[in-house]
């Protein structure tokens, strides 16, 4: 089946895509048909510049277990760490170089 | 006469006059000849659905598929022009049926066209043959396991996919259905509403549900590729047209 279900987030940062390296300001999860992935239906994720057009896109199609164990491992990976150390805010003030500006 | 085809990337005009990318195959041989309109699944317009094009051009018909997804994203790979238009929630109906119009009017263009024009889609292109075939005049349509024409679709789809079913009344051709047994969506049991609705306002449609067969069985670069059902359903598809698309 065809799901069309697509669960859509804007998120903030970068991915490698085939023109090099890119920034990110969208994510798309869905279940649905993959396209490389020799199985009926895969968790695909892609993870998009819109801005940049179509092919500014990295994506991945993955098990249902396998994208279960990404998210558990995000989990754990951000558990193990000192708390706020990847958040892009902290102490209400942005901690990218260059981009300024509290919340 | 010769069995060559001309295959290429034509530009069509789709809905509202937009030119659009489109993939045509025709025979060199002189017509007549039926025109067939190729509706893309939902992964785009990929590999597999050109040479279906290729496929109906070798067996006589000239055939086209428009690139749904061209003004999105123009000259992207299928399958990230497929990730844009979903996050983007997918293509609307009428501006399918805009389409569909341009290439059937496309194929009606070309030398040796014998006014003829049948469509076929698979997957979400099955649906959208049939919402082709209730909104224009057309002689043929064949529905490959098309989902959501009957039953509402589950919570969270995009506004534009909804159910199409009130639209049979404007059926204005035989429809030929083409389902697997062990297919969700459609189910055997939303198929069976269609072909009970379509009999009940007199509509001509010739329905085939093959067991041991899923969704997507025609897709040969897919493990739902189900060898037996697909080589039938070929030949019903061509039977099907010969005696439909003839002049």
């Amino acid at each position: 089946m065809c799901t069309y279900q697509t669960h859509k987030i804007a998120i903030d940062g970068s991915g490698k895509a085939r023109q090099g390296w890119i920034s990110l300001t969208d994510a798309t999860v869905y279940v649905d048909h993959p396209v490389h992935m020799q199985q009926e239906h895969t968790v695909n994720i892609d993870f998009l510049n819109p801005g940049q057009g179509p092919s500014a896109r990295v994506a991945v199609e993955l098990t249902e277990e396998a994208a279960l164990a990404l998210a558990d491992a995000i989990h754990r990976a951000l558990a193990a760490a000192p708390p706020g150390l990847a958040a892009a805010i902290r102490g209400g003030q942005s901690v990218r170089a260059g981009v300024g500006g509290s919340v | 006469m010769t069995d060559a085809i001309r295959a290429e990337t034509v530009s069509i005009k789709g809905h509202d006059d937009d030119e659009i990318e489109a993939y045509a195959a025709r025979p060199l041989h002189d017509g007549p000849r039926g025109g067939v309109v190729v509706i893309h699944h939902m992964p785009g317009y990929d590999q597999a659905t050109k040479e279906m094009v290729r496929t109906f051009a070798v067996n006589g018909y000239a055939a086209v598929c428009p690139n749904l997804y061209a003004r999105e994203a123009p000259g992207a790979d299928p399958d990230d022009a497929a990730a844009t238009v979903r996050a983007a929630g997918g293509v609307p109906d009428d501006r399918l049926v805009g389409d569909v119009d341009g290439a059937a009017r496309y194929l009606n263009s070309l030398d040796g066209a014998n006014g003829k024009i049948g469509v076929i889609g698979h997957c979400s292109g099955g649906r959208h043959a049939f919402l082709a075939a209730c909104s224009l005049r057309l002689d043929a349509a064949v529905d490959c396991y098309g989902a959501f024409v009957v039953n509402e679709p589950p919570a969270g789809m995009p506004a534009s996919m909804k159910p199409i079913l009130g639209l049979a009344p404007e059926l204005s051709c035989t429809l030929l259905g083409l389902f697997g047994a062990e297919d969700g969506y459609p189910a055997p049991e939303e198929t069976a509403v269609l072909s009970a609705e379509l009999d009940r306002l007199g509509k001509a449609h010739e329905f085939h549900t093959y067991d041991g067969a899923g969704h997507a069985f025609f897709a040969v670069d897919r493990p739902s590729y189900r060898p037996e059902a697909a080589v039938d359903g070929w030949q019903k598809i061509f039977d099907f047209f010969s005696r439909t698309l003839s002049a």
